[in-house]
């Protein structure tokens, strides 16, 4: 309200009015505010830098069964009995686990494949969840009865429930993939997409309900009258009116796909191995409580520290980009 | 008010059917039940035959769905795998209150999941009670004393009640209260199963037993709702009403716990009421760590075993349970909240 009535006192020192009208500029200027915000997004960074560059310094080694001097995920990979179980020591800082690997090197990997799972169940969320709220909102009649029909059918069982049968079923038929290299279970893909097409009601739900209120405006209207198409009115006007939810919730929803991802791998249906993700590293842990506890607590850890700093990174989206937030830019 | 019922039913109906439908064709993707039967010899591939035949699994899924829904025993089925049915049916299909048999072990679905409903519906309720409890006075509490330390840390705490995985903070409380308490030599707690099978199922035991997975379970929901009531009390806490009952002289307790709280509290009911219907689906992580034998751990051990009949019979129990309480809340709400019409 200040910067209408009074535009001089939002121009700061040596700062053209231009830049300070940008959304984005101001966005980040209201993203910075959020102290807890900002340390999670540098605690993020860090955490990406440990599992892209990690590779390189901390997985290296000779794998005695071979004999061979192994680096990268191949020593991750590296199984050797007479090495199992072995608390934390200098040559391997977090242990190593039932089969012998070195437990650094897998939450490496492991958070490479978490990760990657986590951002692209994010957009094929995003990507479903937008388009189905979108058409349903713009349309409207019986295209809108019959999809937020399916929406609240899916909503009737327990996503994790759904998960579980989803990842059961597809499991084992998508086959080993290589990519840049490097060789994936075919579990990495199936549950990217379980997780995804369980996880875009929410996302559907406000955009439809943004799409609904957007298009009573006038600016639709005219660009009706003008003869523009249905889908550049959708693309073009409506869904960037509607960015600031779509943002929020696909941050939102990769932190929510990395915990989904540790939960039906722990439960033995999500990747299997040898790939290692940071959920799968915990599934044999329950019976090493005692006995182990650097099995389970090292890839736990690693969760729980992504997710928070995705979670706090979403919170302080929400505040930057929320234009009805009151906080004071 | 009756219309607004009747519509809903209505609604509900094909989506339950839709929902089972896709629910069965899944399953069928499971692969072969009768290759996870507990036997010790493989079966001879005519005994595999004449198994499929009785348990109908040689039948297009068309007609599966079809017996798994209305029953069989309007039809006769062919048991000797000469292409001539003879041998009456003798299933009545969920329609009538036939959830089927379990492949694996040949029991009633209804009677395996009877036998487990109360174990979890007793963990869950308590679970479902600490955190309204709990959420509600650091909720309120919080939002009294907003932006002070103790709402700093809540908030803080809450962010990573939230980011935690429930394996990590099921372990890490197994590892503390009961690994490291009975090194220490201090009273620990039990970590699994429901009871100590030398002592019995007293209650003392089960009471006992339940601490852990109620702790894990409930910090987790704590995080959230207590945000939830933080937020709500805080916007009802600004409103002119409350300002007036200030005015008035009324002791702060009064203003906070008599008007302010009942107002912030409604969302909180449908938030709730809500969550009921899974309470009876359980909690399927935190038993399987926990050895809980409750629905979740049903559930989790049939599925790697494939047996369908008795993954559809708990999954179509919650979606009813669901669609029940969805229409009971609303209900609710509209008693609660005279401003909300149901039309």
């Amino acid at each position: 309200m200040t910067s209408t009535a009074i535009p001089k006192t939002t121009v700061r020192k040596g700062m053209a009015e231009s830049e300070i009208e940008n959304p984005w500029r101001l966005a980040w200027r209201r993203f910075r505010r959020h102290k807890a915000a900002v340390a999670a997004l540098a605690g993020m960074f860090t955490i990406l830098a440990y599992i892209w560059l990690g590779g390189l310094f901390f997985s290296r080694g000779l794998c005695e069964p071979t004999g061979k001097y192994l680096t990268s995920e191949a020593y991750a990979n590296c199984n050797d009995l007479a090495k199992k179980l072995q608390p934390p020591s200098r040559e391997h800082p977090f242990g190593t686990d039932t089969i012998g690997r070195d437990i650094l090197a897998r939450t490496i990997y492991g958070g490479q494949i978490s990760l990657t799972i986590g951002i692209f169940a994010a957009i094929v969320e995003v990507v479903v969840g937008v388009l189905i709220g979108a058409v349903a909102g713009y349309f409207g009649g019986w295209i809108d009865d019959v999809l937020m029909r399916i929406t609240e059918a899916m909503l009737i069982i327990p996503s994790l429930f759904l998960l579980l049968v989803l990842s059961k079923a597809l499991g084992g038929r998508v086959p080993p993939i290589d990519v840049l290299g490097r060789t994936f279970s075919g579990s990495v893909i199936v549950i990217i997409l379980v997780i995804g097409f369980t996880s875009w009601t929410y996302l559907a739900r406000i955009v439809r309900a943004n799409v609904l209120s957007l298009k009573q405006l006038d600016f639709i209207s005219a660009s009706r009258a003008l003869g523009v198409s249905d889908a550049r009115i959708i693309f073009r006007h409506l869904l960037p009116n509607t960015m600031a939810p779509i943002i929020v919730s696909s941050t939102l929803g990769v932190s929510a796909a990395i915990l989904s991802e540790s939960y039906v791998s722990f439960l033995g249906l999500g990747v299997q191995t040898p790939t290692a993700s940071w959920g799968n590293m915990l599934d044999t842990a329950v019976k090493y409580v005692q006995t182990a506890p650097w099995l389970w607590f090292f890839p736990g850890l690693f969760i729980l520290l992504t997710v928070l700093c995705i979670n706090f990174i979403g919170d302080g989206l929400r505040d930057a980009l929320d234009p009805r937030s009151t906080k004071h830019i | 008010m009756v219309n607004y019922i009747i519509r809903r039913v209505i609604q509900a109906i094909p989506q339950l059917f839709l929902i089972s439908l896709i629910l069965f064709v899944l399953m069928q993707a499971f692969g072969d039940p009768i290759a996870s039967l507990g036997v010790r010899t493989p079966p001879r591939p005519e005994d595999r035959e004449r198994l499929r035949r009785q348990l109908g699994l040689d039948q297009p899924v068309y007609i599966q769905y079809l017996v798994w829904l209305a029953g069989n025993d309007w039809m006769k089925i062919d048991m000797d795998g000469d292409g001539v049915g003879e041998t009456p049916g003798r299933r009545l299909g969920i329609l009538r209150g036939d959830l089927g048999n379990s492949l694996i072990n040949k029991r009633l679905v209804t009677e395996l999941i009877t036998e487990r409903l109360p174990n979890t519906l007793l963990l869950m309720v308590t679970v479902e009670i600490v955190i309204i409890i709990i959420s509600l006075f650091l909720g309120v509490y919080s939002a009294i004393r907003q932006y002070t330390l103790f709402d700093n840390i809540v908030t803080g705490l809450s962010f990573i009640g939230f980011s935690i995985p429930i394996p990590l903070i099921a372990l890490l409380f197994m590892y503390l209260f009961s690994v490291n308490f009975k090194e220490w030599g201090l009273p620990h707690l039990p970590t699994v199963g429901m009871f100590d099978p030398e002592v019995g199922r007293t209650p003392g035991q089960i009471a006992l037993h339940m601490v852990l997975p109620v702790l894990s379970l409930s910090i987790i929901s704590i995080a959230g709702y207590s945000r939830y009531v933080r937020s709500s009390m805080l916007e009802v806490l600004g409103l002119d009403y409350v300002r007036t009952a200030r005015a008035k002289g009324l002791r702060e307790m009064v203003v906070v716990m008599r008007h302010a709280l009942r107002n912030a509290t409604l969302p909180f009911v449908t938030l709730i009421g809500l969550d009921i219907p899974f309470l009876l689906a359980g909690a399927v992580v935190t038993e399987s760590i926990f050895a809980w034998p409750g629905t979740g751990r049903l559930f989790i051990t049939h599925l790697t075993q494939s047996d369908f009949p008795v993954l559809m019979g708990i999954l179509m129990m919650t979606g009813i349970a669901v669609v029940i309480f969805q229409l009971i809340t609303d209900i609710a709400y509209s008693f609660l909240d005279p401003r909300i019409r149901i039309e």
